[in-house]
């Protein structure tokens, strides 16, 4: 079988002794991170960026993945221990999560947690291998119009998903791409928005980007207030569940994954909605409504695994169509660029090694999560004891460090400095950082995209509509657009996301 | 003064938006504009600087009627202040100092940031960082930085 023999070959790549030892670095240093509180998956991510690059193509990818779960992992560690969800998708998993803590069953809920993830990622790792190839087939298909349409697709859908007001999140994304557009145009090597710097010819450095609307912004609305964290590190007796909890866990883990795979695939952010999916479907369940709130079980362990899962087939529209479904993505497609591959169909036929070598270390870094961090859960949470101000400059050397060995040129240093200040002024004004890193992410690629396609059609702009691929996407994010906007819709949406920020 | 309820902290964003696409717009308008046909360089970027000026219009007019729904908070200045120039210093001196001293120094003007920070744990700090980062970045992964740089009389 075809499958089988891709996914040997798979993990022939993943398990040579240099790739594993790179992906249990990875899952290591995001959990370091990512543990620490305040810093979430996306944060992580783009301070660890750098250090990849002095690989492999192949290593360094499998090593941001592994860098991804442990991040993810960590934010859940967090969640649950001292309520400080480092990302809105755990930020369902501190609700019940942290009343676990405070009731004593902290390790309970980290290793419900745990193995709920391990179970979804294991599932959804397959359904990426088992859809992703004849998706890819599809993407082949596509032309510059579909591309266009998709893409406006994942950024209607990113607005869809940030917090707060549809407008502002609408506005970052234009902003975004605006700023995608800066460096030469590709069609005429004019310099555009450059300001006669020509060392912004190249545009503007996608890890400065990242890093400083991300990582230096979270550090600044960290300092604004130095406060003492109250950490559950006491209570942490008893780790595995007892047979009675696994019991209850395995009908929240089974429909989070579902829920969390399905939901994982749509562009513009699904792991997050998965969360918040499956703590309804496992409250309007339950026979014991009242407890969400105070301590569920199903309501750490179905959110913990919808959110793995998510994560997981957040990787089928990377892999096959080259378009990232959250800012995560974004991060491994500038990765993907770095390294000089083209991300989209082509690397299935083109990288099978790379392609199926991800897979496969998708669920090796999910093992090592588990294997690994269970027992080192006491010390992640001795790390939740260290002060934050010891933390931060570390953080900002090593973001010095990384961001300055992309190119070896100082003024990405100067743009991170700019892009933390403009991230930190956005989140004072409420506004959400991810539209903004996708939109830059795909400015360039949009409107290449939109330049070529109306080359195709001699300047007739129907041919975005004539296409029923094209339409059908453009349908699509029209639709969801209006559905954020009406008012019923508006009203549950803010219920929702405030739910989740209580 | 009117006493009518406004929303601060949008009318701020608002005007913020409009000012960077007025920005855009501005730089653009030296940009070839192409036809719809062959698109030209400052085609694409002219339509998103008017779509932004016109969301922050929108963000803008909606603002007022509306009370401010969560207050603005503090602002970490001391945080700006010390942590912003970190990375400029970085970038400003790795080549001249080289990498060990320019990281010493970055690491110790970052740890002012917090008032939490006492003069002798932040020097003790900057020293395990610099020492630990160089035989990380320098010595392990080959990274090619000038450990120390031409400006130092060595």
């Amino acid at each position: 079988m075809d499958l089988l023999s891709n996914l040997a070959m798979g993990f022939g790549v993943a398990s040579s002794l240099a790739n594993l030892a790179f992906c249990l670095i990875g899952v290591l240093l995001g959990t370091l991170i990512g543990v620490l509180p305040g810093i979430g998956a996306t944060a992580t991510i783009a301070m660890l960026l750098p250090i990849t690059f002095q690989l492999e193509p192949v290593s360094s990818l499998i090593m941001l993945a592994g860098i991804y779960y442990g991040a993810q992992y960590g934010g859940s560690t967090t969640a649950i221990l001292i309520n400080m969800p480092g990302e809105s998708s755990s930020a369902v998993t501190a609700i019940d999560g942290y009343q676990m803590a405070r009731q004593g069953r902290a390790g309970t809920a980290l290793a419900v947690a745990a193995l709920g993830s391990f179970f979804a990622g294991s599932v959804a790792t397959f359904l990426v291998a088992i859809f992703a190839p004849p998706l890819t087939a599809i993407a082949l298909q596509f032309g510059a119009a579909e591309y266009f349409s998709l893409m406006v697709m994942g950024l209607v859908m990113s607005v869809a998903l940030a917090h707060g007001s549809v407008l502002k999140a609408l506005a970052m994304v234009v902003l975004g791409l605006l700023l995608g557009m800066v460096g030469t145009d590709v069609y005429t090597g004019a310099p555009r928005f450059t300001m006669g710097m020509t060392q912004f010819a190249d545009g503007l450095n996608f890890v400065a980007v990242a890093v400083g609307v991300f990582g230096i912004a979270e550090i600044l609305r960290n300092l604004e207030d130095e406060h003492d964290r109250q950490v559950m590190t006491k209570n942490i007796t008893r780790l595995f569940p007892s047979r009675e909890e696994f019991r209850q866990m395995i009908g929240p883990v089974l429909r989070g994954t579902g829920v969390g795979s399905v939901l994982g695939i749509l562009p513009g952010g699904g792991a997050i909605l998965a969360a918040f999916a499956s703590y309804t479907v496992e409250k309007k369940l339950s026979k014991h409504p009242e407890e969400f709130g105070k301590g569920a079980l199903a309501g750490v362990a179905g959110p913990e695994s919808a959110n793995n899962a998510g994560a997981q087939t957040s990787f089928i529209p990377l892999l096959t169509l080259g378009i990232p479904a959250n800012p995560v993505m974004a991060l491994m497609i500038g990765a993907m660029i770095i390294q000089g591959i083209v991300p989209g169909p082509n690397v299935v036929s083109e990288q099978p090694q790379l392609f199926w070598g991800i897979i496969a270390s998708m669920w090796i870094g999910n093992l090592m999560l588990v294997v690994l961090n269970l027992p080192l859960i006491g010390l992640w949470v001795k790390l939740l004891t260290v002060p934050y101000f010891v933390l931060f400059p570390i953080i900002m050397a090593m973001c010095s460090i990384g961001v300055y060995s992309v190119n070896s040129n100082p003024y990405d240093l100067f743009a991170v400095a700019f892009f933390g200040l403009l991230g930190y002024v956005m989140s004072k004004l409420r506004c959400e950082p991810a539209p903004l890193l996708l939109g830059f992410v795909l400015g360039p690629l949009l409107e290449e995209n939109l330049r070529r396609a109306m080359i195709l059609s001699r300047g007739d702009p129907t041919t975005f509509v004539t296409r029923p691929i094209s339409a059908g996407l453009l349908v699509l994010s029209l639709a969801i657009l209006v559905l954020v906007f009406l008012p019923q819709i508006r009203k549950r949406r803010d219920e929702v996301f405030t739910e989740s920020d209580a | 003064m009117s006493t009518k309820p406004k929303d601060g902290t949008d009318i701020a964003a608002g005007l913020l938006f409009m000012a960077i696409a007025a920005f855009f717009g501005w730089q653009g308008l030296g940009l070839e504009m192409g036809t719809s046909t062959r698109m030209g360089p400052g085609y694409f970027p002219m339509v998103l600087s008017g779509l932004l000026f016109l969301l922050g219009a929108v963000i803008l007019v909606r603002a007022f009627g509306r009370p401010d729904d969560e207050p603005f908070g503090r602002v970490a200045w001391r945080g700006i202040a010390f942590i912003l120039p970190a990375p400029i210093f970085f970038g400003l001196t790795v080549r001249g100092l080289g990498f060990v001293p320019a990281l010493f120094i970055t690491t110790l003007i970052a740890a002012q940031a917090s008032l939490r920070m006492r003069p002798l744990p932040a020097l003790i700090l900057a020293v395990v960082v610099t020492i630990l980062s160089t035989l990380i970045f320098s010595y392990g992964l080959g990274l090619p930085f000038r450990r120390f740089g031409p400006w130092l009389p060595l």
